[in-house]
C-alpha cells in the first residue's frame, strides 16, 4: 500500500511522517521519530510497555495505527520532563525506592501512574494495582513499583493541592503538568545507570542510586565528588 | 509482529460506513476501538483488504429514552465505567465492564465492538443478554433491531450482514427492585474469563421474583443465556437457598462447555453452577436491598471466588446508589427471608455436581 503523509502532534511538536495505513503507532514513535520509551513488549496489548497517552488516556501503541492518531494528542514519557530535561518527580521517586528496576516496563508504568493519578488525585494502594494490571514487570518487582507511586503521592500531599489537571497534554507547550516541585537540584541522575533505559546495566539491585537522587542538593554538577 | 497490508478509510458517518461496506468485498473490516482487531492483525489471524475506521462516524452520547438506556456502539468502556447516566441505569454494565482487560482496553474499546467481536468469554455480552438489550444495526435497507438473545451466532460470529455496522445497543433501564450481579473467575486479574456470570433479578415487595435472566460466558462458542427453564421456575416464589443452588445446578448442567488450556470443560460446568447460584442470591439480596456488600460478598472463604470483584472500583458504588436504595418497603419482609441466607450460608464449597 502507498505511503501517505499525516501529521502527528507528538509531545506538543507537530511532527510530519510518512506512513503505510498498516504502520502502527508503536513503530512509528519508536523508529520513525526516535522515542524510545515507547516499547514494543507483545503486540496485543497486554503488557504494557507501549503505552502512550492519546488525549491524554493510556492506550497501547501497538494496538493503534499511526494514521488513526492524526488530530489526536500523543504523548510519550518524554513530556513528563522538565524543563532541562530534569527528572519529573514521580521518576525521581521511581529511582529513589528501586521502583525502575530494569526499567524497560518503567516508561508504560509511570504514564499509566500519572494519568491515574491525575484522575483519582490520591489514589488508594487497591487503585494503583487495579490501575496497573496492564503494565506487565518481568523483573516481577511490583512491590517497589507500588511503593514508588505511593511516595510521589504522599509527596504530593505534602506539597500543595495537585494543579496537574489544568496542565494537560497538549495544552500550550510540550510539558505535561507536574504537580510537585520537579526537585531543582536532583536533575544530575539522568546520566548516570538506574534512570536511563538501558537494560542490564542497573540491574533491580543497582538502586543505591536512591542516595543521590535524595542527594542534598547536587544540583548543577550532577557528578557528586 | 506486523499486520498484512490493507487499506485504510475513514468515515464520518455510519451511512458512509454502510456504503463503504457495501462497496468492498466481504473481507472488509470495521475499526472501531481496534482492541480486539488490531491483535488480529499483528498476529495475521485476521488479514482484511480494507480497514473502515468509524471512530468519526457517530458522535452521540448515551441517553435515556423512556425507560430505555441508549448506548451508541462508540461508546467506550472508560465511559460504560465513568458515566453517572449508565451506572444509575444500568449498573450491572458497569460494574462487568470493570472486569474486561486494562485500562488501555477499556479506554479505546466500544460496546458495538465488543458485541460484533464476540468473543464467547466477552463481560459486555454476557451482561446484555442478562440485561435483555437490544442491538440495533444499520444496513443498505435500512435499521433493524436484534434481540441481543438473537444476536450472537457462533464463535466470534454474529448475525450481522457483511453490510451492516451496529449503530447502538438499547438496555432496559434499572428499576427499583430490581438487583444484579457480575461474578467472573479469571486466572489472573485482567485475564479472560474462566467463566462469568451476570444476574439479574426482580422481585415484588413481598419478595417474589417477578423477573430472572442469566447469562453465561465461557461455556459455550458463545455467550448464552442460562437455561431459561430452570430460572424461570424461580418467578413466583420467594428462592430458599436451596432451591437456588438447584436451580444454579439445573443451568449449569444445560450447558455443554469445552476443554482449553485454562480449564476443563467439567470445571468450568461446576464453576457455572456455583457463580450461579451466587450470582442469584447476590442479585436477589441486592433487588431486596438488604444491603449485600458490593465488592464480592461471597469472596471469604472461597477458593473460587478469587480476586476479581475486590479490585474493581466499579463494583463498589453502583449497588449503593442504586435506585432501590430508596425502597423502605424492602427492608421488613426481608427479615426472617430465606433469600438473605444464600450469601452468607454459601461457606461449605457449592453444594456441586459431585
Amino acid at each position: 500500500m502507498t505511503k501517505a503523509q499525516v501529521t502527528l502532534k507528538v509531545n506538543g511538536v507537530l511532527r510530519d511522517v510518512w506512513v503505510s495505513p498498516s504502520d502502527l503507532l508503536l513503530d512509528v514513535l519508536h523508529d520513525g521519530l526516535g522515542l524510545g520509551e515507547v516499547r514494543y513488549g507483545c503486540g496485543e496489548g497486554v503488557c504494557g510497555t507501549c503505552t502512550i497517552l492519546l488525549d491524554g488516556e493510556p492506550v497501547s501503541a501497538c494496538l493503534t495505527l499511526a494514521v488513526q492518531a492524526e488530530g489526536h494528542d500523543v504523548t510519550t514519557l518524554s513530556a513528563l520532563l522538565g524543563e532541562d530535561d530534569s527528572l519529573h518527580p514521580l521518576q525521581q521517586a521511581f529511582l529513589r525506592l528501586g521502583g525502575s528496576q530494569c526499567g524497560f516496563c518503567t516508561p508504560g508504568v509511570i504514564l499509566t501512574a500519572h494519568s491515574l493519578i491525575r484522575r483519582e488525585r490520591a489514589p488508594s494502594r487497591e487503585q494503583i494495582r487495579y490501575e496497573l494490571v496492564g503494565n506487565l514487570c518481568r523483573c516481577t518487582g511490583y512491590t517497589k513499583i507500588l511503593d514508588s507511586i505511593e511516595a510521589y503521592i504522599a509527596g504530593l500531599g505534602a506539597e500543595h493541592a495537585d494543579p496537574a489537571g489544568t496542565a494537560g497534554p497538549g495544552t500550550g507547550d510540550h510539558r505535561l503538568g507536574e504537580p510537585g516541585t520537579d526537585g531543582p537540584g536532583t536533575d544530575g541522575p539522568g546520566t548516570d545507570g538506574p534512570g536511563t533505559d538501558g537494560p542490564g546495566t542497573d540491574g533491580p539491585g543497582t538502586d543505591g542510586p536512591g542516595t543521590d537522587a535524595a542527594g542534598p542538593g547536587a544540583d548543577a554538577d550532577g557528578e557528586a565528588p | 509482529m506486523v499486520s498484512a497490508a490493507f487499506e485504510y478509510l475513514r468515515v464520518f458517518s455510519l451511512n458512509e460506513a454502510v456504503q463503504a461496506l457495501t462497496g468492498h468485498d466481504e473481507d472488509a473490516k470495521l475499526l472501531a476501538g481496534g482492541q480486539s482487531l488490531v491483535p488480529m492483525l499483528n498476529l495475521r489471524l485476521a488479514m482484511p483488504s480494507v480497514l473502515i475506521d468509524i471512530n468519526d462516524a457517530d458522535s452521540r452520547e448515551p441517553f435515556l429514552d423512556a425507560g430505555t438506556l441508549v448506548l451508541p456502539a462508540l461508546t467506550r468502556h472508560a465511559q460504560l465505567i465513568a458515566s453517572p447516566l449508565i451506572r444509575g441505569s444500568a449498573p450491572m454494565l458497569s460494574a462487568a465492564v470493570g472486569h474486561v482487560g486494562n485500562v488501555r482496553v477499556r479506554n479505546r474499546g466500544t460496546i458495538g465492538g465488543s458485541l460484533a467481536h464476540a468473543d464467547p468469554t466477552a463481560e459486555i455480552s454476557c451482561t446484555a443478554l442478562a440485561l435483555d438489550a437490544s442491538v440495533v444495526v444499520l444496513g443498505p435497507d435500512g435499521e433493524r433491531t436484534i434481540p441481543v438473545d438473537d444476536f450472537f451466532a457462533g464463535y466470534l460470529s454474529t448475525r450481522l450482514e457483511p453490510d451492516e455496522v451496529i449503530t447502538e445497543v438499547r438496555v432496559p433501564a434499572h428499576r427499583p427492585r430490581r438487583g444484579w450481579s457480575f461474578i467472573e473467575v479469571a486466572r489472573r486479574a485482567a485475564d479472560f474469563a474462566v467463566v462469568a456470570v451476570a444476574a439479574s433479578v426482580e422481585v415484588d415487595r413481598a419478595g417474589i421474583v417477578q423477573h430472572a435472566r442469566v447469562g453465561l460466558a465461557c461455556v459455550a462458542d458463545r455467550v448464552v443465556l442460562a437455561d431459561p427453564e430452570a430460572i424461570g421456575s424461580l418467578i413466583g416464589t420467594v428462592p430458599t437457598s436451596a432451591q437456588l443452588a438447584d436451580v444454579a445446578r439445573a443451568a449449569a448442567q444445560a450447558t455443554s462447555p469445552e476443554s482449553d488450556v485454562h480449564a476443563s470443560g467439567a470445571y468450568r460446568k461446576r464453576l457455572a453452577a456455583v457463580l450461579t447460584r451466587r450470582a442469584l442470591a447476590e442479585a436477589i439480596g441486592r433487588a431486596r436491598d438488604l444491603g449485600v456488600p458490593a465488592a464480592g460478598p461471597p469472596a471469604a472463604g472461597s477458593p473460587a471466588a478469587g480476586p476479581p470483584a475486590a479490585g474493581s472500583p466499579a463494583a463498589g458504588s453502583p449497588a449503593a446508589g442504586s435506585p432501590a436504595a430508596g425502597s423502605p418497603a424492602a427492608g421488613p419482609p426481608a427479615a426472617g427471608s430465606p433469600a438473605a441466607g444464600p450469601p452468607a450460608s454459601g461457606a461449605p464449597a457449592p453444594g456441586g455436581p459431585a
